[in-house]
């Protein structure tokens, strides 16, 4: 299943954006790390649970939504985007879902610009998500580039469309189980697991070994500001897997008794790269320098055609950062959520198409966008 | 000139690549590799040298017959040579006084006294003599037309060499037949080069390709035995499946003996890549191109061991007799003829230059062609190009760039269907080149730009090194947009294309810095991005530009600024590059030699006079992947890893038929 090729990305962005009338987001905070931290207040263990039902739910709000003429597709997408067990990604595509239930084209080249218009969008809404302009990116690209969509009739055209769009949310699950699996073959029993963030995969990833009866240890970085570190250490806990809490300055304090280190991504790069929450990058330089390995999750939907040189070289995602007490004025404090860690200090990328070495990457990059 | 030659090339000889059985003598040391050889080495080997006919053996460097024989001529006829060092002061007189059209950093050697003793000697064998005393050796081996005195002299003391030279080798197949060659041959002037015109050897061995290469494919095997040996002048070729032949010698290898074997020939020369693959430390090659060339060549004489393999000629000496042929040679669209002259002087440099004034040539001479009566376009316009491609060879190197363009134009005329007129097949081809030019060239600089201009913010440093057209054209449009930043030139010696881009980029407002190479290291602290331009990128991601380009790349890694590559996909090369040796271009020696300073006379004089000294002028060098953060490419910005699935992904027509 996840051999498969590339084309199957394509079919998974197939649900983006709708239209656009909310062009900016007002807040210079980044939107998307809001609602990660959203997301986070309701990781608690009905997580899981009420994730499910968010699944289920979206399609009925949508039909409603179709017909009508001003429809949002930022609208859209922020219905979307409350559901926890949801990847942004996801929802993006399902707003492209309903732009596409509600357009009123009434030929192919109509319904793509309306795509193209409704992407742009999403994607200026929030610049700093990643896997949202991936989303919407893969999903135009399926429209306009797909030899599947030459039907004779535009309706059943556009009817194909919905469908793949539909699927895409499944898919999204599908591809953190997939990925679960996958993993399964580099955790060995006794080993020591580093995990930095909060990654709905990553989590997965060490529920189904936890499933599998492997004996594993697991230490959880702290995660300023967002605290991930104790979220996913309290979920992990009623895994029954034992759990150590570090600071995220003791990474390399503790390194020498990791055997892995496991984190997930916002996106991953062209140059096999991923962008991740702060302090990745540090944990794999530190690792790297240790030779230990470090193994990163994500979904092939966050494969993205950006290419940062260095850390400056995106747009910056900022947060507020709580720091307990009063900071003088004059003082500045470093808000950016995320930095780039190079490929030259992965080890392997667990993904949906399999198990890759970070300069597949680009490979399955170009095979999809070229 | 023996003295000289003898001890130098015994002790130090390092082969690299391919090399077959010809091979002077096979258990001739190869200091650098193994340590056990030298002593075996030196007795087996000594002996030879001592001895005259040691003399076709010994030299190890990529002895052309014509050199040999240039050995044996001097020596039977003494004359007095005066020394090297007199020539070379010559040389250097002459380079300062007949510029010409080379640019005087350019074009190394400048030209030889025959040339500044005019073009009158290089025709009159009469003058020949005369020549020889006056200017030494080396003039002597200018294999000048006219020489009919000298040939006759010369062709069966060569079939004796070569005989020698079967019977101390291994004694393999190939050098029987080398042999039995040598003998048949020593009846007839074997180079034609040096009988007075050049166009009738040319012409005469292309004829000759063509007519096989057309018995071939029909098939018509038994006629060819008695054919070949009436005319015989060419040698047998070799067995395609030994080498990977050059495109070089393509038009020669199709004829050949059994259809299966023109079979394969003609699928290896589908395959072939004109390039470099040549192996000049392979006598028996080196012979049969030289048979066939039209562009006289000269052997240098310090040749560096370590590149033999590479071609190591005089320069100088090719464009006065090129461009006194030009009227003669019929064989060479004149348009092609124009563009190698051009390519051997250094007017047009830079890849991309190279190659569209390639291609525009091959349009004209494809727009001028007819197909012969009872001939077959697709064939016979093949054997064409693959004529005027092994001209430009000898011109210069192709760069990896043109052989990935000439395999292109290739499979067009393959790929043309059969039912095609004359004139719709010649629209249609040139109608390709004329779309390969716009696309793979023009168009995908401007893509290029676009992409590149977005890593380029304000307030940036950006280093560049040497001479590259995107390079300059992305620092314009980055200018002209509204970027702030600062551009660090590094330049380096002989070349100096770095003050032309410095020239261009000052004049149109740019904030610049110029700085040789030897400070590279101090500039770099300042730098926040290197961009660079190349001559190829390999499959292994290896970068193959001008040489010094992995110094730069080194040092801005080690500063951690990122190195941006500049190159248009079709300069992908599906090849692995490892080192800068096997693969390279030598330029011309004494331009590295003479530094412009007022006593360079003297400084230079004395260094052409030791033979221990041997100049190295590399025009390339190769970079690894772990030094290049990101490649601009047409196709976007991709990690240097990535280089194979471009190959793969869009160049899958042009690489397989």
């Amino acid at each position: 299943m996840w051999r498969r090729s590339a084309s199957f990305i394509l079919d998974r962005s197939s649900n983006s954006p709708p239209m656009a009338d909310t062009t900016q987001n007002p807040d210079a905070i980044s939107a998307y790390y809001q609602t990660r931290a959203a997301h986070h207040g309701v990781i608690t263990s009905d997580w899981l649970a009420q994730a499910q039902a968010a699944v289920e739910q979206p399609d009925s709000t949508h039909s409603g939504l179709g017909p009508n003429k001003s429809f949002n597709v930022i609208d859209e997408f922020n219905g979307w985007r409350k559901q926890p067990d949801l990847a942004e990604a996801v929802a993006a595509i399902r707003a492209m879902a309903a732009v596409i239930r509600a357009s009123e084209a009434t030929t192919m080249m109509e319904l793509e610009i309306e795509l193209k218009k409704a992407s742009d969008t999403l994607k200026s809404w929030d610049k700093t998500s990643i896997s949202l302009t991936a989303g919407c990116d893969l999903f135009i690209r399926y429209v306009t580039r797909t030899s599947a969509l030459e039907y004779e009739d535009f309706n059943s055209a556009k009817s194909r469309l919905l469908e793949r769009a539909e699927k895409f949310g499944e898919i999204s699950c599908k591809a953190r189980k997939i990925i679960a699996m996958l993993s399964q073959d580099f955790i060995f029993d006794g080993c020591t697991i580093l995990v930095h963030g909060l990654s709905r995969v990553v989590l997965e990833v060490l529920k189904t070994a936890a499933q599998n009866n492997k004996l594993f240890r697991v230490l959880c970085t702290e995660g300023r500001p967002d605290g991930t570190g104790v979220l996913l250490s309290n979920e992990l806990s009623k895994l029954d897997i034992p759990v150590k809490l570090l600071l995220d300055s003791a990474v390399a304090y503790s390194m020498d008794e990791v055997d892995m280190v496991f984190v997930g991504a916002d996106g991953v790069v062209e140059s096999g790269g991923i962008i991740n929450m702060m302090g990745t990058y540090q944990i794999a330089l530190v690792a790297h320098s240790m030779n230990k390995p470090v193994y990163v999750a994500a979904e092939s939907y966050k494969f993205a055609r950006l290419y940062p040189l260095d850390q400056k070289d995106m747009a910056p995602a900022l947060r507020p950062i709580e720091f307990g007490v009063k900071i003088p004025a004059k003082v500045e404090v470093e808000r950016s959520a995320r930095d780039y860690t190079p490929p030259q200090y992965l080890t392997l990328l667990f993904t949906d198409l399999g198990v890759l070495s970070p300069s597949v990457v680009s490979d399955e990059l170009i095979q999809l966008y070229l | 000139m023996d003295p000289r030659r003898g001890p130098l090339a015994v002790p130090k000889v390092r082969r690299v690549g391919f090399f077959t059985s010809i091979e002077p003598s096979p258990e001739t040391p190869r200091p650098n590799r193994s340590l056990s050889g030298p002593a075996e080495a030196i007795t087996s080997s000594s002996p030879l040298s001592d001895s005259p006919s040691g003399q076709f053996i010994s030299p190890v460097q990529i002895p052309p017959s014509r050199h040999h024989s240039d050995n044996l001529a001097s020596r039977a006829a003494p004359v007095p040579v005066p020394g090297p060092s007199a020539f070379r002061r010559q040389l250097a007189n002459d380079r300062a006084l007949h510029v010409g059209s080379y640019n005087p950093v350019d074009s190394l050697l400048g030209t030889s006294p025959p040339s500044s003793n005019g073009e009158v000697s290089e025709d009159s064998g009469s003058l020949f003599g005369f020549q020889r005393s006056d200017s030494a050796k080396l003039s002597a081996s200018f294999p000048n037309g006219g020489f009919d005195m000298t040939l006759r002299v010369r062709a069966p003391q060569e079939s004796e060499a070569k005989v020698a030279i079967a019977s101390t080798s291994d004694g393999r197949k190939k050098n029987v037949e080398a042999s039995g060659e040598g003998e048949s041959l020593a009846a007839k002037p074997r180079k034609e080069k040096e009988t007075k015109s050049l166009k009738e050897k040319t012409s005469k061995a292309e004829r000759r390709a063509i007519q096989e290469a057309q018995r071939a494919a029909k098939a018509a095997a038994k006629g060819e035995g008695s054919k070949r040996a009436g005319e015989s002048s060419r040698p047998k070729p070799s067995k395609p499946a030994k080498q990977p032949q050059p495109k070089k010698e393509a038009p020669q290898v199709t004829s050949s003996v059994s259809e299966k074997r023109a079979v394969s020939v003609e699928k290896e020369r589908r395959m072939d890549v004109p390039q470099t693959q040549m192996q000049y430390d392979d006598k028996s090659r080196v012979d049969k191109a030289k048979r066939r060339s039209v562009v006289e060549q000269t052997e240098s004489k310090n040749k560096v061991e370590l590149f033999l393999h590479l071609p190591q000629y005089e320069r100088g000496n090719q464009l006065p007799n090129l461009s006194s042929n030009i009227f003669s040679l019929d064989t060479i669209h004149h348009a092609v003829y124009k563009v190698g002259l051009q390519h051997l002087a250094g007017d047009i440099a830079g890849d991309n230059a190279r190659c569209i004034a390639m291609l525009h040539a091959f349009q004209e001479a494809i727009n001028d062609y007819t197909t012969p009566p009872m001939k077959d376009l697709t064939m016979d316009l093949t054997a064409k190009i693959n004529g005027y491609v092994s001209f430009l060879i000898e011109c210069r190197p192709l760069s990896m760039s043109m052989g990935n363009a000439i395999r292109f134009l290739k499979n067009q005329i393959r790929k043309l269907p059969v039912d095609l007129s004359e004139p719709e097949a010649k629209a249609s081809l040139c109608s390709e080149i004329g779309r390969f030019i716009d696309e793979k060239i023009l168009l995908a600089d401007k893509v290029i730009v676009q992409y590149a201009v977005t890593k380029i913010r304000d307030g940036e440093v950006l280093l560049t090194y040497g001479f590259s057209c995107v390079v300059e054209m992305i620092l314009l449009y980055a200018h002209e947009i509204g970027r702030k930043f600062r551009v660090v030139i590094v330049d380096s010696r002989p070349n100096l294309e770095g003050q032309k881009l410095l020239r261009r980029l000052v004049t149109r407002g740019l904030d610049c810095t110029y700085t040789h190479i030897n400070a590279v290291s101090y500039i770099m602290g300042e730098v926040t991005r290197v961009f660079l331009g190349a001559s190829s990128i390999f499959s292994n991601g290896t970068l193959y530009s001008k040489v010094g380009t992995a110094c730069v790349a080194m040092v801005a890694n080690a500063f951690s600024v990122p190195v941006i590559v500049c190159c248009e996909a079709y300069k992908f090369h599906e090849r692995v590059l490892l080192d800068s040796i096997c693969s390279n271009e030598l330029g011309d020696p004494d331009a590295i030699a003479n530094v412009p300073l007022r006593n360079n006379k003297k400084h230079s004089k004395t260094m052409d006079n030791n033979k221990n000294l041997q100049f190295l002028n590399l025009m390339y060098d190769s970079t690894p992947a772990e030094y290049i953060s990101m490649i601009v490419t047409d196709y976007g910005m991709i990690p240097p890893t990535s280089i194979p699935v471009i190959v793969r992904e869009y160049r899958r027509e042009d690489l397989l038929l």
